[in-house]
């Protein structure tokens, strides 16, 4: 597999041939910053495409196809009309955080963007807590929710942010426990060392049981964590209007709709990376050729390649299923996820403790 | 009929009889409130069920004709209660023994400005606060100074009056909250995703609670029965295609009985047979709709596109024959407009063979989920006695256990000559209106079935005076609409015009009976009870 360290390593090196190193680590980040906005931009453009795709399919529909060839510049085309839309100003709202609300949530997917296993040696940041950094980061976003819906000055969006406070709070705890039970499994919170334990067989084979409840849980309460059917309720539509960002217009409202877009990646990319190997090839153990065939595809298209797959089976849920009421959502997860990720959790120590694993 | 007169009269001497369709007892207002405790409570009349309140103007005396039925033996009477104060024309109320009365005589309030005493409500209920005169009565100036278009917002107001006898029997006016003070007050509509249309709810809530649900309509009133007074009797027709726009033809097929029967005009058996025929697909479209529409309201949006995929074809068909897709104006006096389509049979074969895997398939995606199960379940129970008492008809009155289709009850058209069942079930709640629509559309399919490969040759239209009058009297003729009972009442004064046309919608109890339903229950169970009641505002407001 080639490793990307070694172009980032050149590069590295080029720049501080020629610049004091203070300088050379500035312009890498500066780089690195404009690179990360780049892909962000480019996968929230191709995720509206493909949920359309998607779901057109489910519904007996073609979905976009008239701007550009299969309609792939549909999603350019939608960027760009909300791009020049105008910013309308309300009159009772809290212009700073409205304002403000925004771009805490689009910090939130963008600073997980830096940890996420990109490729071999392809990793902004790597350090002995990325997990902890990566749940950390992701609860911001419910923060830039909560003041979309207070500052709007307008009860819909009320309704809907403090539906987003409760939703968020609950099912991180579950989240973080089926992250946990998978940190045991690999005893490390690196990210590369998560990958790396990986290379002779993803998590979900090798500690086969309470790794697939831990799958299952994930996949559950990070579609809720991404506020996406059928957990949609801070933006119910049929309730709510919009929910939490019913007054947002133009490119405020686009960075909610992007945000949610990059927060299905994040969330499909981290259970790649703690389920499925992050960029790690697939390998069957004896089936040499076939690895090796593997091998050449590159680990930037596993990972992505992965996130996709996974992410199809959230917009699966999203196209299939009527949505929960507030109750019922709260008491999934208190009465029913919480305790079984809790119970997995010692599944899983015990199963380390006495190496019951691949 | 004659020992429930004869019962009547004993015990209220001053009550006088006329024979009508519907055979009207005249009772001076005073006595009106016992009579009508009577007519409910009495064990052998046992009236439960208002079908409606026509207010009339008759020049000289203003007043109600109030249509009951009684769900137990399907008699039908008509008490006409008038009052000769042009002024200050009062009435009682009974809005405390048929719960539906409220909001009916809210409506005739409305539009004649009878004042009705005890009444706990009474504003306006489809024109602006600061409308000026009450357009239905003979007497209203049109002028359009006094009521002009404005671009200022509507005045809203929290309270209420209420008309109270003192105990010198002298009546009062009282102001009274419609919300309390403290109260959280949610607007749901008129501009929103959930209400079908035009309509508000103003919802008061206690977090997701809901604690009392103000129902506001009239955004889409356009007046049809003030209008209907100035057409000739054809004319009025196509306004019924603009009531419930979703499902035309049965309400088509009530007026045209309704003017039929005045008139004495006998119709051919093959219009028969395609009214019936048409009213039929309309009830499966119409109910391929709500599906479609219910499903995407719960979140879960690709079932409407595959119920859509079934109306569409029926819409197909439609638009072969009538030539449009919505407002079809297709029966006419006499009979249907035009012929049926050649390839009628055909299509309509190839919708029955598709139809059947197509509700299995919406079942298997949507009524086994368990989401789903956890959404409808046990959420806006409805009682039999409440749905009778609200005058909640149609298939959510049949999820209650209230056997109401008129097409058993009282068959017209060619109806008691088929074999269908009428899907009754007994739990009341979301669900089981969700199921009583699944399960009608079967009984629609096989009723078409029966009759498509017998369409009898004839003529489609008999022959109809040019100039139609019908003679001096009243009518009111009732069908089972895809939303329930629809009605259309006609006062003749013998010239070409209705001298009132009262429209009787049953959008308007199924939406009044939401506020009583939800009460408790989560802002997201609004949507799940409205959805269910499938309540359409064209109708509603008229």
């Amino acid at each position: 597999m080639f490793d990307f360290s070694l172009l980032t390593n050149w590069i590295h090196q080029a720049l501080t041939s020629f610049m004091p190193e203070w300088l050379a680590v500035t312009a890498e980040c500066v780089l690195i910053g404009l690179l990360l906005l780049t892909v962000y931009a480019l996968l929230a453009l191709f995720y509206i495409y493909y949920e359309r795709k998607v779901c057109a399919a489910f519904q007996c529909r073609l979905g976009p196809d008239r701007v550009g060839p299969w309609g792939l510049l549909q999603s350019f085309a939608d960027m760009f009309k909300m791009l020049i839309k105008e910013l309308i100003s309300l009159k009772y709202v809290d212009k700073f955080l409205f304002a403000l609300a925004p771009y805490l949530v689009i910090l939130a997917s963008m600073l997980c963007f830096a940890v996420l296993p990109w490729g071999n040696g392809l990793q902004v940041i790597d350090f002995n807590i990325g997990i902890f950094f990566l749940i950390a980061c992701s609860s911001i976003g419910v923060l830039g929710i909560l003041l979309a819906g207070w500052s709007s000055a307008n009860k819909f969006t009320l309704i809907g942010a403090l539906r987003s406070g409760a939703q968020m709070v609950s099912y991180e705890i579950s989240i973080g426990l089926s992250v946990v039970t998978m940190v045991v499994f690999a005893g490390s919170m690196s990210v590369g060392d998560i990958v790396s334990a990986q290379s002779d067989g993803w998590f979900i084979v090798k500690a086969h049981i309470p790794a697939i409840i831990a799958f299952l849980i994930y996949l559950v309460a990070g579609t809720a964590e991404t506020n996406r059917g059928p957990f949609d309720l801070p933006e119910a539509e049929s309730e709510l209007t919009a929910g939490y960002h019913t007054e947002y217009s133009g490119i405020h409202f686009g960075f909610f709709y992007l945000a949610e877009y990059l927060n299905l990646f994040i969330v499909s990319g981290v259970a790649t990376l703690l389920f499925f190997g992050g960029w790690m090839p697939l390998h069957i153990p004896g089936w040499e050729a076939f690895n090796s065939v593997m091998d050449y595809i590159p680990s930037v298209l596993w990972f992505i390649g992965k996130a996709i797959a996974i992410s199809f089976i959230i917009i699966w849920f999203k196209w299939t299923f009527p949505r929960l009421r507030i109750d019922q959502l709260l008491s999934l997860e208190w009465k029913y996820l919480m305790p079984i990720s809790l119970v997995n959790l010692v599944l899983m120590v015990l199963i380390v403790v006495y190496g019951i694993h691949l | 009929m004659a020992d429930i007169q004869e019962r009547i009269a004993t015990l209220y001497p001053d009550a006088t009889f006329e024979a009508a369709d519907i055979t009207v007892v005249n009772i001076p207002d005073a006595q009106w409130h016992s009579l009508a405790k009577t007519l409910r409570d009495d064990p052998e009349l046992r009236f439960d069920y208002l079908m409606t309140i026509v207010g009339m103007d008759w020049a000289d005396s203003l007043g109600c004709i109030y249509y009951l039925n009684s769900t137990s033996t399907g008699a039908h009477i008509s008490v006409k209660v008038t009052t000769n104060d042009r002024i200050k024309p009062m009435l009682h109320s009974v809005a405390d023994l048929w719960a539906i009365a409220g909001i009916y005589e809210r409506e005739v309030y409305d539009f004649f400005g009878i004042v009705f005493i005890n009444n706990p409500d009474m504003r306006r209920l489809f024109l602006s606060i600061d409308w000026k005169g009450f357009p239905l009565r003979k007497d209203y100036d049109a002028d359009e100074n006094l009521n002009p278009v404005t671009t200022e917002s509507e005045r809203q107001s929290d309270f209420t009056d209420t008309w109270v006898e003192d105990e010198n029997g002298k009546v009062v006016k009282k102001e009274v909250r419609v919300f309390g003070p403290e109260d959280f007050v949610v607007n749901i509509g008129p501009q929103h995703p959930a209400t079908h249309g035009v309509l508000r709810f103003r919802t008061a809530v206690d977090g997701e609670t809901i604690k009392k649900i103000d129902l506001y309509c009239g955004y889409i009133h356009r007046g049809v029965e003030k209008i209907a007074e100035q057409l000739t009797y054809p004319q009025t027709l196509h306004f019924m295609d603009r009531l419930d726009y979703f499902s035309a033809h049965p309400y088509h097929h009530c007026l045209c009985m309704t003017i039929e029967q005045a008139a004495g005009i006998e119709i051919s058996r093959r219009a028969q047979v395609i009214r019936v025929l048409m009213d039929e697909l309309s009830r499966i479209a119409s109910h391929c709709l709500f599906i479609g529409t219910y499903c995407m309201d719960l979140g879960a949006t690709t079932m409407l596109f595959y119920t859509l995929r079934v109306r569409e074809q029926i819409l197909d068909i439609m638009e072969k024959t009538c030539g449009a897709r919505m407002t079809f104006n297709y029966e006419c006096i006499g009979g249907v407009m035009q012929d049926l389509d050649p390839n009628f049979v055909a299509d309509v074969h190839k919708l029955l063979e598709v139809l059947p895997a197509n509700i299995k398939e919406y079942n298997k995606l949507f009524t086994g989920n368990v989401i789903t199960e956890n959404r409808l379940i046990g959420v806006g129970n409805l009682s039999r006695e409440d749905a009778i008492s609200w005058g909640v008809t149609g298939p959510s009155g049949r999820a209650s256990g209230w056997a109401c289709d008129i097409r058993k009850t009282d068959p017209y058209s060619i109806y008691s000559e088929l074999d269908f069942e009428e899907v009754v079930r007994t739990e009341g709640d979301s669900m089981a209106r969700f199921k009583v629509r699944m399960d009608e559309m079967v009984q629609s399919a096989r009723i078409i079935e029966q009759l498509i490969d017998n369409i009898p040759e004839g003529e489609i239209c008999v022959k109809v005076p040019k100039v139609l009058k019908l003679p001096k009297g009243h009518w009111c003729r009732f069908v089972e609409g895809c939303r329930g009972t629809f009605g259309t009442f006609i006062e003749s004064d013998g010239t070409t015009s209705p001298y009132r046309l009262k429209i009787i919608p049953p959008c308007l109890p199924a939406a009044a009976v939401v506020d009583h339903i939800t009460r408790g229950f989560k802002i997201a169970d609004l949507i799940t009870i409205g959805g269910s009641m499938d309540y359409i505002v064209p109708d509603i407001d008229r």
